[in-house]
This record gives C-alpha cells, structure tokens and sequence, in this order.
C-alpha cells in the first residue's frame, strides 16, 4: 500500500508529463489529480491507524541501491508515527492543490506540464518522508529542490521568475553542502547511513570528539550543525531565507504547495526524524534554538512592511518555521511536528485563498489596490479569515477550544518556556513575534476585503478594464502573474461609479478552487482540536510517536503546567496585534502613514528586508561575478584560449599564409625550389655517405 | 696541359649559367629552353671528360642518349611553346604564372 502511495505520483507525473500535448489538457489532469486523490485516500488510514494506537512502525525494502564495502544504500520505504504524519500532509496538500490548480490554472497553455511537475514534486517528497537512510533523504532532498525549481520558473518566459528559480536552486546548494558534508561525516563516524542504526549509536557518542586538520571537535556538534545547515537551506531560515520571498514568482498553488506546506517544512522533518542526534548535541541544539527565534522574529517584522499580498505570506512561512525549528531546539519535537502539520493546512490555506484573491483581481499582488472585497467574493474572504484565526492562535486557554494555530503554536511557547534558559528567551521572541503574526495577518485581512476600494490605481485592474472595451489581444507576454483568465462579463456603463472600483468587478473563483479552500478550512479550524492530544500530549504522545521522534513526556508535561500568565500570552499579544491592525487599517485608514513618517529609518529597513539581498550582493554575489570574470577574461581567454586552440590556429592560418606565399605559379620560382631541394638531397647524401 | 679539372670547371661554369639562365631570365621561355639545353651539355661535358679519363666508353654512349633526349626535349617543348602561343598570345615569363594550385 505503501508503494502504490509513494509510486502512483511518480507514475502519473510520468505519463502526463512524456504524454504532455498527446494527452490533451483534460486527459492529463484528471490522470495527475486521480493519481494524488488515491495516495490521500490511502494515507489517512495509515494515519489514523497511528492516531487510535493500533499502529507500527514498519519498513518495506525495495531493492538494493549500492553496496560497496561497508557502505550499503537500499531503496526502503519507513513507515512509522514522524512518516505517517508527512504523508497526510503532503497527499493532501498536494491533492487539494491539484484540484484547486483545475481552476487556477485553466487558462495555461502548458497544462500537462504543470500537473506533471506538481506530481513529481509529490514523489520526491513522499520519498524524502518514507526515506530509510540518509542517502535515500538525500535523494528527495534534491528531488523536491528540483521539482521547486521547475515550478518556480514555470512561467520561463518571465526573467523575474527564471532569476527567482536560480536563486532558489543556488542558495538551497549552499545548504545542501551542509548536508552533505553531515551525511558523510555521519558515515565516518557511525559506519552506516541506515538512519535507525544511526539513531541508536547516536546517545553513545554524545561527548567523543574528532579531529579535523588538528582541531578537536565536538563529534555530534558538528555533525548535527552540518546536517542544520541543509535544514537551513530547504527551510529558509534566517541566512539561507532569501530564496523563499522571491519564490513567490512561481504559480500561486506552489507558493501553497511546496513553499508553504510540504517542501520548507523538509528541514523541521530531518530535524524531527534525527532528533536523537540532535538530543546528544546540546551546543547545536541551542543554535537551532537561535536560528529558529532569530528567523522567526526578523520575518514577521519585515511581513509588517510589505504590501504584495504573497510576500506577506511567504514571510509569514519564514516566521512560523523559525516557530517549528526553536520547538525543536528545545526539545519539543512533537509540538514541532504539531505545528508543521496545522501550519500545512492554514498556510496552504492562505496562499490559496491569495491566489483566489489575485485570481478575482485580474492578477493583481499589490494590496494596496485591493480593499472592500468581502462582499464580492465571500467564500474566499471567509476561507482567508479561517486561516487567519487559525495562524493567528484564536482560541481560550483552559477551556481547550480553538482553531489549529491555538494548539500548535501555544504548545511551542509553553514548551519553551518550560524547557528553561535559551527557551525562555524564545519564549519571549516568539511572543513578540506572534504579536507580529497577529498583526499581519489582520492587516492583511483589512487591506484586502474591508475599507474602500481602490483599484483604480492598479494597472492590472485597467488593463483588464481596457482589454474589456477594446477587445484587445492576449498575446502580450504576462508581467504578472499570467495563469490567464478573461475579464469578467460587464458592461461598460459601470465604469464611472466613483467608489474607487473604476467599474471592475471582481468574480468568485470557479467551485475547483473553492472546494479546496472550504476542505482546507476545516482542517484549519478543526486540526487542532482533533489531533492535538496524540501530537503533543505527555501519555498520548510517547503512545503516537512510539520512538520515531525523541519525544520528551517530561517536557510535554511540564508544558502544560507553566504559569497561567504563560498560557494566556499569546491570546494577549493576539488580541494586541489585532487591535493595532484595526487602529491603523479600518479606524484610522492615516495612521500608517504618519507611522513611516515618524520612524522613516526603521521602515525602510524592514521594507527592504533587513537589507539581505543587497548584504548577500555585496559580499557574495560581486565577487563572485568578479571571480568568474577574471577566470573567464583572464584564465580561459587570456591563457587557455590564447596557447591552446586558438593558438593552434592561428599557427595553421599563419603557415598556410606563408607556404601560400612560395607557390607563385611562376616556373622558375618552382625550379629554384627543385634545385634547392635536389642541393640539399646531395649535400645530405654526401655528408651520409 | 689541360687536364681533367679544367673540363670539370667549364661544365661547372656552364651548369651555373643555364641554371641562372632559368631563375633570373623573366623575359622569354624560349631562353629557359635554351638554358636547359646549356645544362644538358654541361652535363654532357662532364661525362665525356670523366670517360676519356678513365679510359671507359660507356660515359660517350650516355652523352649520345643525353643529346637525343636533348632534342626530343628541345622539340617538345617548342610544340607546347607553339600551342600556348596559341592559346595565351604571348610567352613572357612573367605572365605564365598558371601553375598556382
């Protein structure tokens, strides 16, 4: 059952992606979507099996990879608590996001091709989630990081979207090098990469040390540093965060599907799934626990700032994994692994209500030309409020209700505020942040579906409006996000309302896409309370994990006996945040204004992310043109070109130029040559003989 | 007395002046005909003198086939002269500079 849920995405990703235009548009979907719909179908159960506790951890080989001296690689697929949870997560995503892309992308001229990848991406996902070694990881690693580029420069004719998959490709190389490096030093020390007999030698040497290049090293410090490092890399935590913003680029159901839901959480699973590496590693632990906090808080400061509807959530992604990465710095992987699994379904559930919104406004990201949408789409903007209480943490502590973000991210806080020292710290950030989160979000809310209309400005919304009058042509290359659709059916009577409308209006989205965001919603609303007493509870967890995660019953324990202060918080800070964001954006619509007037500085610097990019051009990307320059200029062109072939040619062109030059057709320059050749071959035999 | 040497330099010396007499002649093929024919006899000269001086025949009998060959090679070359005439309306040196590959 295992194999059919792993092999049928591939399956299908391979029949639709080689069939492409043979298929037909409609053939090659419904084959993708089929294929996801059956794999979900298949994992619930498998899930809930592991829920009711009548469940264990099985692992079904396949077929030998390599074998080489000690090194033995099999092709297995693990099934246990930590994959179980994965693979709902990632068939349902992947399988809501396949019937919500019928609708979103029903104008593509390059269907199949999408479908393919997004069931490709499954695959290699599924195969990262089931791996049995760290080699087998690896190879879904790369396989996702693969399917994340294809996607993001799905639309290749766009140069923005192109530079976008580059840069995700070469800054998620720098981590995979961490990675690597981890994989090897792992096989170094413990002899295998068979991650369960890693796993159990891993207490043993916790202490020892190595040497590299005659410094003595913590042996599982640097080995789980290394492998944090590719964690990192696929999780965009802060340093390696600067690939997932401009992933945006690519298709709004993969913003949802791989840089919301499944992909980017990659690095909490591997964190999660060597947890007890990382337990014999107390010095890499609390730098999990810094990077976490760190990301967590710089991304939601620079969420505050920024207005293209997308980016708000691609950072609001950044924020809530630097959530899930210092859970598990502190040991609370199962609260970790909690969030990871509510955050797929409100995030997904946000990136696709966004892509409903930008879908409704002709493809416009800019929320600054959004406002008083509620009532034209309003199963999107309840869809949206779903996910913006569940990610915001709506709920009352000690009466146990509340949206899926009020256990998952509680949890966490408790948990570090329980763990002591570096967790309180986080504990303290994380607040912060979720202040943050909470103000965000609502802003979000507030500036696209309340206030007053304001897409007049909006290019997209007159170019629709004028596309609509003129009957114009579509061949125009998209500037924007071009999944393609007709502006709506209306009259040009409506133009001159004067609301600010500029007489567009926008349309709900077909039923494809809202169905997945109404499933979505559920889960959003309800995954929490369903399932948070198997993720996270102190019985109920070591019953649900059964040792696939370190799961710590003390921890969880004493995360539920903090100060009522500490339970409390986050529906404070939530409340606050809500708050400043109906101060500024519905009450007082000025008040953002004087805001950036009064602390211009502080405003520019979020708005430009903290100044990453241009950090990260300077320091890296300069000299690395510059490099490449001075090796293709003055090495390749100026040495190797210069003496090699072009050398070797310029002496062939030089000799023939001259030899040319002795065949003048005149006879008795032919007969001097003779008689010079005859004197030569005399003086030679004579001097021979 | 004149010896051996005396004729070795005459046909040395008429040798050197047919093979000038083909390079630095650029006015008229029929002087390198001619300066062939001066080369031949150069030749000529040498196998007779080297034949009478070793007292050996068969040096003469060369120089007789030398000097058929000579003016086989003489006719020749005045009938290819004739037709290029023909063809070309002149037979200045310099201007007969076909022969470039």
């Amino acid at each position: 059952m295992i194999k059919l849920i792993v092999f049928l995405p591939l399956l299908a990703a391979l029949v639709a992606g080689l069939g492409n235009r043979m298929l037909g548009n409609v053939v090659a979907k419904a084959i993708t979507t089929g294929a996801l719909l059956v794999s979900c179908a298949l994992s619930w159960p498998i899930f809930l099996a592991f829920v009711a506790g009548n469940a264990s951890p099985s692992v079904t080989p396949l077929f030998t990879w390599m074998q080489s001296g000690g090194l033995d690689i099999a092709w297995s697929l693990r099934v246990d608590a930590l994959t179980a949870v994965m693979l709902v997560v990632v068939t349902s995503v992947s399988s809501l996001v396949h019937v919500y892309s019928w609708g979103y992308m029903d104008e593509d001229p390059d269907q199949p091709r999408f479908f393919a990848y997004l069931s490709l991406f499954t695959f290699a996902m599924l195969m990262l989630v089931t791996a049995n070694n760290l080699v087998q990881m690896f190879f879904g690693w790369e396989g996702v990081g693969l399917a994340s580029y294809l996607l993001i420069g799905f639309w290749f004719k766009k140069p923005s979207a192109n530079a976008a998959a580059i840069k995700a490709f070469v800054v998620n190389r720098v981590g995979d090098l961490g990675f690597m490096l981890g994989i090897f030093g792992t096989f170094l020390v413990f002899g295998t990469v068979s991650i369960p007999d890693i796993l159990a030698a891993a207490p043993g040497m916790a202490g020892s040390a190595i040497t590299f290049l005659g410094l003595r090293l913590d042996t599982m410090t640097i080995l789980c540093l290394l492998l944090f490092v590719g964690a990192m890399g696929k999780s965009a935590q802060l340093g390696l965060h600067t690939w997932l913003p401009d992933a945006m680029e690519g298709p709004t159901p993969v913003s949802a599907l791989i840089h919301a839901a499944t992909m980017v959480t990659a690095g909490v699973f591997m964190v999660c799934r060597l947890s007890p590496m990382f337990e014999a590693a107390p010095v890499a632990q609390g730098f999990v626990i810094f990077i976490g906090a760190a990301t967590c808080l710089f991304a939601a400061t620079v969420a505050t700032t920024q207005t293209d509807i997308k980016r708000v959530i691609a950072y609001s992604t950044c924020s809530q994994l630097g959530y899930m990465f210092f859970a598990a710095g502190v040991g609370a992987y199962g609260a970790a692994m909690f969030h990871l699994f509510t955050h797929a379904f409100f995030k997904a559930l946000l990136f696709l209500g966004a892509g409903s919104v930008i879908h409704a406004m002709h493809h416009e990201q800019d929320m600054r030309y959004y406002g008083a949408l509620r009532q034209r789409i309003p199963l999107t903007f309840w869809a949206m409020v779903a996910g913006t209480l569940a990610i915001t943490g709506v709920g009352i502590p000690k009466l146990y209700i509340g949206f899926a973000g009020f256990w998952s991210k509680d949890a966490i806080l408790e948990s570090a505020f329980a763990a002591g020292n570096g967790g309180q710290i986080a504990f303290l950030v994380g607040a912060f942040a979720a202040l943050l989160t909470s103000f965000y979000s609502w802003r979000l809310i507030f500036l696209t579906f309340f206030g007053k209309a304001r897409w007049t400005q909006s290019e997209h919304i007159a170019h629709a409006l004028h596309d609509h009058h003129t009957d114009g042509d579509h061949d125009n290359p998209p500037s924007q996000e071009d999944a393609g659709h007709e502006p709506t059916q209306h009259g040009p009577a409506a133009a001159d309302v004067g609301d600010g409308t500029g007489g567009y209006h926008p349309h709900e989205s077909p039923w494809s896409m809202l169905v997945a965001l109404i499933l979505l919603s559920i889960g959003a609303i309800a995954a929490g309370q369903v399932f948070h007493h198997a993720f996270n509870d102190a019985e109920g967890g070591l019953a649900f994990w059964q040792g696939s995660i370190a799961f710590d019953a003390h921890l969880a324990h004493a995360s539920h006996e903090v100060p009522t202060w500490v339970l409390f918080t986050p529906l404070v800070v939530m409340l606050v945040g809500l708050w400043i964001a109906y101060n500024n954006y519905i009450r007082d619509p000025g008040a953002p204004a004087r805001f950036t007037a009064m602390f211009g500085p502080l405003y520019t610097f979020l708005l430009n992310k903290w100044y990453f990019d241009e950090l990260y051009n300077v320091i890296f990307v300069r000299p690395a043109f510059w490099f490449g320059r001075l090796f293709w200029q003055r090495g390749d062109v100026g040495i190797i070109d210069r003496f090699g072939p072009d050398g070797a040619a310029r002496a062939v062109q030089g000799g023939s130029v001259l030899t040319g030059r002795l065949q003048s057709g005149f006879l008795y320059t032919y007969a001097l040559v003779m008689l010079l050749g005859l004197a030569g071959l005399a003086t030679w035999a004579m001097v021979r003989f | 007395m004149i010896g051996l040497t005396h004729y070795l330099v005459v046909g040395a010396i008429l040798f050197v002046l047919g093979v000038l007499g083909i390079f630095i002649n650029r006015k008229n093929v029929i002087i390198i005909l001619m300066a062939i024919e001066l080369i031949l006899l150069a030749v000529n000269i040498n196998l007779v003198a080297f034949s009478a001086y070793l007292g050996d025949l068969v040096g003469q009998v060369f120089s007789m086939f030398v000097l058929t060959v000579a003016a086989g090679e003489a006719a020749i070359g005045l009938a290819i002269l004739v037709i290029y005439f023909r063809g070309r309306g002149t037979i200045a040196v310099d201007d007969v500079n076909r022969m470039k590959g």
